[in-house]
């Protein structure tokens, strides 16, 4: 009785999280997601007479695998959240279909068969318990396959190594090196800010010159193009006419 | 129960699989995998137990151990494609195409 | 020694051919010298020949082996028929060969031609001497060779570079049957040696056998000689400079259709159908030949279609077996005289006309070339059959075997005659009679005597060879050990009396009255008339080209297209189709490779639950 209870309140919160994970538009988020559903896996793991393995889900992959899926995601940029909208044809379409007919047959498949009564451990764990009776098949009958697993682990850290490293092709450029960059460009001094001796000085206008005249270069390009596509420019014309040719030389 | 455990299995892993299919994000994509390796674990255990042998067990536990591995160096290779790219979008890696 | 026969003239054909322009001044001289020594030669081996009895009269010189796996010899046959041919073929060459230096004195190219000339000799030697059918077709090869390249000769001239190409096109179809005749002779009696093919030899063969060799040996000869249905080359030859029309398109090398017919003799006397087919060929060609005469104004090939004609009467005498030999052959060697002198008569009014060929534009050349004008009256007078000369004898000859053999050949040969009167006579008022229709800078004059003592001797030749070759029937009884003696011999007389003589002199006489009435009375127009339906069809070579275009060219264009069509269409059509649908259905496949990792990822998702759900239908699960 208390496992039907076990199983069907975390059956529900992993099935809910699960789609939750592949539907949240934020990847931190469908993170935060796969972890409750693997705690949840490991209370069912734990509740099926599996403690050691209950144990591992939480170590590895609770701990270290989604330690790394976030330690990633925040290289990547967290912040930035994706966008639901499907590019290529029909792919959204026949992926539920097929997702669904394959759960539906599967389904279909175990609510057909019948088992007989679960044996149970009891006998599998019956000389030394359960831990030692693990332990003893690992290090005889599965003794090679563990030690493979310990190439493997070894193979992918230098792999991950080599993969995420990158070779310096240049010297580091210094201060020094940098400001003689600047003075031997076309533009030693800074970029006028927005808004000076403009009327107003928010960040999408452009400043105006002591002689009157408008500095297109004061304004972001990207905040030029966003003014020019939601149609947020100024009433004067000549700003507008500036705001307008730098978004245009941004979209060259 | 064993059926139970097992509808629950084949339904994380079609989520998972379905997730595959419809995200963008490389590392959410990763993500539905190691949903799909644990709804697998989830069946192995559940066998594991229904024919009274352990060596379900210990299935899963080498799929974890593997499971990390892989993630290692995917993980690995998002990154060195996000350097490069600036995008970890897998429809974005698209050149190895007609 | 008579392989010395052949080997001269080669040996001056090669030399004039290889050391070419060293040659330039002195290399006619050599041309003549090397045909008058095979003359000579020749003459050597005729009375050698004579010496001997009736019965050794066939002398086998074997030379070497020439195809061992065949057993086959090269030899030389040397007999009373091959000798008739070699001294005419010798002979009537060297006085060409002569009268050449001065026609062709003016031509920069005279060397070449006397090597051609050359050639010509050799190959026609070793096609009458050669002791059997492979060492004939050689010289037949040769002599077609030599034809092409002196039809050819003034090469610059699209007109004869088509004709020489004609000729050589039609003469290759002759060539097929007698190539085919061969085979069959091959595999019927396993030799090609004319001393294998007696009668004896030949007896055990079917009916059916013997008359397809003989069609076969007949198309082959009727490609070399002009007869119908292969006579078209024969008209536009007369592209060749006229000293080549006379040798081979008139006296030697047409002729070696007869030569054939009457060589493979023995398989046209076993066959009736081969026989008759000769003599109706003979027929209608003397016919066809003679019609086209009546309307040519070319004085060339006017000459032309007499030449087609008078073969018809040697191939009509050809077919009539033993008893029409004889006269064929001697009609032959009248002819080979008497038609070399006018072909060289017809040459030399030209040389002095400015190389005007037109006879409406001759006139009144009678006093102006007085030898020329003889020696072609004589020629005239021996080819339409005026009593005691050569043509008299001959024709009246094959025409009286004709009449035995069948009355319908006899009569429509007299009719031929009649009509050879009426034609010979035309040319003859046309050139030499009435008044002068002379383009205004021609000034006619005779010709040198290089040109004129070959004329003379020739028609020497002309008035006395009829009456010494029939008379006592000298030339049947001296083939005889050649071709045979007929079972009737001939009376020969010096004037017959019977009617279908006179009846034939009186209807030559006809055709030359009619002549003189509409060219020697009546005003010659300077410009050809337009002539009724008649006088077209024989102008147009009786629509011989017109059905021979029609017939062969056409078709044969249209099949070709339809084979193009069909390979550019059909067979590259398919090819490329079957490339441009797999390429084609490549192209729209690889579609299906977007580089798209999701898009592969859901076709192996749909494959899987498509494979679980066959494998639940199947029970398995």
């Amino acid at each position: 009785m208390g496992e039907t209870i076990t199983f069907w309140v975390l059956a529900v919160v992993s099935v809910g999280a699960a789609l939750s994970m592949v539907f949240n538009r934020k990847a931190v988020y469908s993170a935060l997601m796969l972890g409750t559903v693997m705690l949840c896996l490991a209370v069912l793991y734990a509740v099926q007479d599996a403690p050691f393995l209950a144990a591992v889900q939480i170590i590895v992959y609770t701990g270290a695998v989604m330690m790394l899926f976030l330690f990633v995601l925040m290289l990547v940029g967290v912040d930035s959240s994706d966008s639901l909208v499907e590019t290529l044809r029909g792919q959204r379409f026949w992926a539920i279909i097929a997702g669904v007919g394959f759960a539906a047959l599967v389904i279909l498949a175990v609510g057909n068969a019948i088992f007989a009564p679960q044996t149970g451990l009891a006998m599998a764990t019956g000389q030394g318990g359960y831990i030692r009776s693990i332990a003893l098949l690992l290090f005889t009958k599965y003794v090679f396959a563990f030690e493979i697993t310990s190439a493997l682990l070894i193979t992918a850290a230098l792999a991950a190594m080599v993969l995420a490293h990158r070779e310096r092709t240049t010297k580091k450029a210094t201060q020094k090196d940098l400001s003689k960059a600047r003075f031997l460009g076309d533009r030693p001094s800074p970029l006028p800010g927005p808004g000076t001796y403009a009327t107003g000085n928010a960040i999408d206008m452009p400043a105006l010159l002591p002689d009157g005249s408008v500095a297109e270069s004061s304004v972001n390009r990207y905040i030029a193009r966003y003014d020019v596509e939601h149609g947020h420019l100024p009433e004067d014309p000549k700003l507008a006419e500036a705001i307008k040719h730098r978004a245009e030389e941004e979209s060259k | 129960m064993t059926t139970h455990y097992l509808i629950l299995s084949g339904l994380l892993f079609a989520i998972g699989a379905m997730g595959v299919l419809i995200r963008r994000n490389a590392i959410v994509v990763f993500m539905c995998v190691e949903l799909m390796l644990n709804a697998c674990n989830l069946a192995f255990v559940t066998f594991a137990r229904q024919v009274g042998n352990l060596e379900g067990q210990i299935i899963a536990f080498f799929v974890m151990v593997v499971a990390a591995a892989e993630v290692v160096v995917g993980l690995a290779i998002i990154v060195t494609i996000f350097r490069t790219r600036r995008s970890a979008s897998v429809d974005d890696a698209n050149l190895l195409k007609y | 020694m008579s392989w010395l026969m052949i080997a001269l003239p080669l040996l001056g054909a090669f030399i004039l051919l290889v050391f070419n322009r060293f040659t330039n001044r002195w290399g006619h001289l050599l041309g003549v010298v090397m045909s008058l020594a095979s003359f000579a030669v020749a003459v050597l081996a005729f009375v050698e020949l004579l010496g001997l009895g009736e019965d050794q009269r066939r002398q086998a010189v074997t030379l070497y082996e020439f195809i061992p796996s065949m057993k086959l010899n090269m030899g030389l046959l040397v007999d009373p028929l091959s000798i008739s041919f070699a001294l005419l073929i010798t002979g009537v060459g060297s006085l060409i060969h002569i009268y050449s230096i001065g026609y062709m004195s003016h031509d920069p190219d005279r060397r070449r031609f006397f090597s051609y000339l050359n050639l010509f000799v050799a190959a026609m030697l070793l096609l009458v001497l050669s002791d059997n059918y492979v060492g004939l077709f050689i010289g037949w090869e040769g002599v077609g060779l030599a034809s092409y390249l002196l039809i050819g000769f003034w090469q610059f001239k699209p007109s004869a570079a088509v004709a020489a190409k004609k000729a050589f096109v039609v003469n290759r179809v002759g060539d097929f049957g007698l190539l085919v005749g061969m085979f069959v002779i091959w595999t019927s009696f396993g030799s090609l040696a004319f001393k294998d093919l007696g009668a004896e030899q030949i007896g055990t063969a079917s009916n059916g056998t013997l008359t397809a060799i003989g069609l076969l040996l007949l198309l082959g000869a009727c490609g070399k000689s002009a007869q119908l249905p292969l006579q078209s080359w024969l008209l536009d030859a007369m592209e060749g400079p006229t000293p080549v029309s006379a040798l081979i398109h008139a006296a030697t090398m047409v002729t070696a259709g007869v030569y054939l017919v009457v060589r493979s003799g023995v398989f046209f006397e076993a066959s009736d159908v081969a026989s008759l087919v000769v003599t109706i060929v003979g027929v209608a060609t003397l016919l066809a030949g003679a019609i086209i005469g009546c309307a040519k104004d070319d004085i060339k090939k006017g000459l032309a279609g007499s030449t087609m004609s008078q073969i018809g009467y040697m191939m009509l005498g050809a077919g009539l077996g033993p008893a029409g030999y004889a006269f064929a052959i001697a009609h032959l060697i009248a002819h080979g005289f008497f038609k070399a002198d006018m072909f060289l008569g017809a040459g030399s009014v030209m040389h002095g006309m400015n190389d005007e060929v037109d006879m409406r534009k001759y006139g009144g050349l009678r006093k102006y070339m007085p030898v020329t004008f003889a020696t072609f009256i004589v020629g005239y007078l021996a080819i339409i059959g005026f009593p005691f000369l050569s043509g008299f004898y001959t024709k009246d000859g094959i025409i009286e075997t004709a009449m035995e053999h069948g009355a319908w050949m006899g009569w429509l040969a007299v009719l031929g005659a009649g009509i050879t009167g009426f034609y010979m006579s035309r040319m003859i008022f046309m050139t030499f009679f009435g008044e002068k229709r002379w383009d205004k800078d021609a000034h006619p004059h005779e010709s040198p005597s290089v040109m004129t003592v070959p004329l003379i001797l020739l028609s020497i030749g002309s008035i006395v060879l009829g009456y010494f070759l029939i008379m006592d029937n000298r030339l049947m009884h001296f083939l005889a050990p050649a071709v045979g003696m007929p079972e009737h011999v001939p009376v020969p007389h010096l004037f017959s009396t019977t009617t279908v003589g006179l009846s034939t002199l009186a209807l030559v006489a006809v055709g030359a009255a009619i002549a003189w009435m509409k060219y020697g009375r009546a005003q010659v127009p300077a410009v050809q008339p337009r002539g009724s339906f008649l006088t077209t069809f024989a102008r147009r070579d009786l629509y011989g080209d017109a059905l021979n275009e029609s017939l062969f060219m056409r078709p044969g264009q249209w099949l070709t297209r339809i084979a193009v069509y069909f390979d550019n269409r059909g067979i590259d059509g398919l090819v490329n189709g079957l490339a441009a649908g797999i390429g084609g259905s490549s192209g729209r496949l690889r579609r299906l490779q977007t580089g798209f990792a999701r898009t592969y990822a859901l076709s192996i998702l749909i494959g899987a639950a498509l494979l679980t759900g066959a494998l639940l239908l199947v029970g398995n699960i």
